[in-house]
């Protein structure tokens, strides 16, 4: 996290006297019937590392797409600072896109693939192959200039592509899935290097993707799409700990969910009847809601923790029957049984090498939260 | 014979008979160096021998031969007189061959109708092969049943009916003259124009083919990379486009040039008398002045003519395929 700090310390979104770089206005789009794009509105900021997050067939692709100058909105404007982007085709916009298949001129070496930007605006072949040079040592393919991109490595290829997108020197880069073809180890490599590359460049990235966790260590701030619509845009944490709706929260990392109506409602707490927990939810602070009125509950495992006696001071406890345990290595996953039959789930890190009076499977145990652990959801 | 390969166990009893059988002839195949693979790469080797390679040696062997007044019109190349091989080779119809201006003439002009039809062909197949490409799936499947929609009617009718459209009062004359363009019918039947018209219009469908086989697996990324980089559409063609197909382009040249070279229907129908193509001389000599001999030698000159080119093609596609 502490990367996108310094970045974020500014929060140009919280400010506001900063006129947006990128402003979609009502964007949509149609494919036929299907609505891909659905009345987005979105502001992007100067320097932001913005990720458009969601599952396949979102229209997060789409409107990156928009964005490119591939496809045309069938409603709405877009602007990239402050140029209304109407009509304006792709070789136009002062955006360059890495694609998510790389995309790379099979025909051509690394060395001319890079440089096809740069010649194509008409710089001589010298100026142009020293700044290729340069860019390609920046991401760290000095000695492979002259290379088919059949000769390289998945990594290699990703780089390549990327370094192609960077150096026309674009106002704004879009990267679409720019780490789904590597392999788990190098991707969380590359992902810091992708923001070590951001803030020395000031370049603006929008990067699409359906990885909630590189969303979570790439981006300033998320947007997070569902069937066409931005549900919810904030920054990581505040998407992670303070979700707007069941999608988000359901969407991004897991959580136990339960559904159930106020009983009391004071401006200092609230209190829950859920019978899918079978009992009383307390919530330690004010909620916007009515009495009666049927809301979500939601919890993330690692908020909860197991005990064999029932904690004393708990705001919420509930008895729970340990069913199986999930050993990651760095945290055990519980899969709990509450006595309505619902199953919910906790994490627990593994602080110890050695734990064998742990709770472990078969155990009739108490799982128990803070009353400000979980949050309230009405939508 | 014994037996190299025991049955497995616990194979079932008619299985294990049937196999055993089987391994028994595959170990004396095998012994005399045949095994199932070079049986099947074999097959295509015997169908070339045996159509292609006696063939063309029965024409080299005429080649040398000596014209006679005879049937067949030729004298053997070798005699056995009981004691010595007496091998009678005559060079003579290839320098014969050499020294008639008809001959050359007659080649560098089927090298010169070829290619230029080859690339009429190109120049009018490439935006077709393009369009079909990128057209939505219903519209290409069309497409390109159109364009091989030709093929249904005999090749014969078809160079007929430009026949039909070419000549003086023909449909294109008839058609000018009612509109008033012109008042004395154009001569088109019986020139240059209509051999290259006839073959451009006879090989289209085999440029354009191969192009389209190869366009339609170009990606729309590319093309998309190339936009976003700033490639105007006719940078994007020349770039990216043009030199991915390459190798389209030679198949669908080689595939219009070779066949059109010896082609002797399209100038014999829609060619006047001054049209001497290879094909045309080839079956003058051979049926209207009974030279086997010659005609053996032109058909001999003319492989050894397209070899060159081929070569200098198929390395040509080899390279592009390679990169």
């Amino acid at each position: 996290m502490n990367q996108t700090v310094s970045v974020a310390s500014t929060k140009p979104w919280i400010a506001g006297d900063a006129p947006p770089f990128v402003r979609i206005h009502k964007v949509s789009k149609k494919f036929g019937d299907f609505t891909a794009v659905d009345d987005v509105s979105l502001d992007i900021y100067k320097g932001e590392l913005f990720c458009l997050l969601g599952g396949s067939g979102c229209g997060k692709s789409t409107l990156l797409r928009m964005l490119a100058g591939f496809e045309t909105p069938t409603d709405g404007r877009i602007e990239i600072d402050g140029q209304d982007m109407a009509g304006i085709p792709p070789y136009g916009r002062p955006t360059n896109m890495m694609f998510q298949s790389y995309a790379l001129f099979p025909h051509m070496t690394v060395e001319n693939n890079v440089a096809y930007g740069l010649r194509r605006d008409g710089m001589g072949r010298a100026e142009a192959m020293e700044r290729v040079s340069e860019m390609l040592r920046m991401v760290q393919l000095g000695g492979f200039a002259g290379r088919k991109p059949h000769q390289l490595s998945g990594g290699q290829r990703q780089r390549v592509a990327l370094a192609r997108s960077l150096i026309k020197r674009p106002k704004l880069l879009l990267l679409d899935e720019p780490l789904g073809a590597l392999d788990k180890k190098l991707r969380e490599e590359t992902q810091f290097e992708l923001i070590k590359i951001q803030e020395s460049l000031g370049v603006t990235f929008i990067v699409v993707t359906h990885d909630q966790e590189e969303a979570m260590t790439l981006s300033t701030r998320i947007g997070v799409m569902n069937a066409g619509e931005i549900v919810q845009v904030g920054e990581p944490n505040e998407i992670y700990e303070h979700p707007s709706n069941r999608f988000v929260a359901d969407f991004i990392g897991s959580v136990n969910m339960f559904e159930g109506r106020v009983t009391e409602d004071e401006p200092e707490y609230i209190k829950i009847d859920s019978a899918e927990a079978g009992g009383e939810i307390y919530v330690g602070h004010g909620v916007t809601c009515t009495l009666n009125q049927k809301l979500w509950y939601a919890v993330r495992p690692e908020k909860l923790r197991l005990s064999r006696e029932r904690p004393a001071a708990a705001s919420n406890a509930f008895p729970v029957y340990v069913e199986d345990v999930a050993y990651m290595g760095n945290s055990s996953i519980f899969q709990l049984k509450l006595p309505t039959g619902r199953y919910i789930r906790a994490a627990k890190p593994n602080l110890s090498r050695y734990d064998e009076d742990g709770i472990t499977w078969h155990e009739d145990v108490w799982v128990s939260w803070d009353d400000t652990a979980g949050v309230v959801l009405t939508l | 014979m014994t037996d190299v390969t025991p049955a497995d166990a616990p194979v079932p009893m008619r299985d294990a008979d049937r196999s055993t059988a089987w391994r028994g002839t595959a170990a004396v195949l095998r012994r005399v160096g045949l095994d199932g693979r070079s049986l099947v790469i074999a097959i295509p080797f015997v169908w070339l021998f045996v159509f292609f390679l006696i063939p063309f040696l029965v024409v080299a062997k005429l080649s040398l031969s000596e014209p006679a007044i005879a049937i067949p019109p030729y004298l053997p190349i070798w005699e056995w007189d009981g004691l010595r091989l007496i091998l009678n080779l005559n060079f003579e119809n290839f320098a014969y061959l050499w020294s008639d201006a008809l001959y050359v003439n007659a080649y560098v002009f089927s090298i010169r109708v070829a290619f230029v039809s080859a690339l009429f062909a190109l120049l009018i197949g490439y935006p077709m092969a393009y369009f079909i490409a990128r057209s939505p799936e219903p519209r290409r499947t069309l497409l390109l049943t159109l364009v091989i929609l030709p093929f249904w009617t005999s090749f014969l009718l078809r160079v007929y009916a430009w026949q039909g459209f070419l000549r003086s009062n023909g449909v294109i004359n008839n058609f000018l003259i009612w509109t008033g363009i012109i008042d004395t019918p154009l001569v088109m039947l019986q020139t240059n124009f209509a051999v290259y018209l006839g073959i451009v219009y006879t090989y289209l469908p085999f440029m354009i083919l191969p192009l389209y086989a190869n366009l339609v697996k170009l990606e729309e990324s590319l093309l998309e990379a190339s936009s976003d980089l700033g490639g105007r559409p006719l940078a994007t063609f020349f770039h990216v486009t043009l030199p991915l197909s390459t190798p389209g382009i030679i198949a669908g040249f080689m595939l219009v040039f070779i066949p059109a070279i010896g082609e002797f229907v399209i100038p014999e129908l829609l060619g006047g008398p001054d049209t001497l193509m290879i094909g045309r001389v080839l079956w003058n000599e051979f049926f209207s002045n009974r030279d086997w001999p010659v005609a053996s030698a032109v058909a001999i000159a003319m492989l050894v003519v397209l070899v060159v080119p081929i070569m200098i093609l198929r390395a040509a596609q080899a390279k592009a395929e390679a990169d």
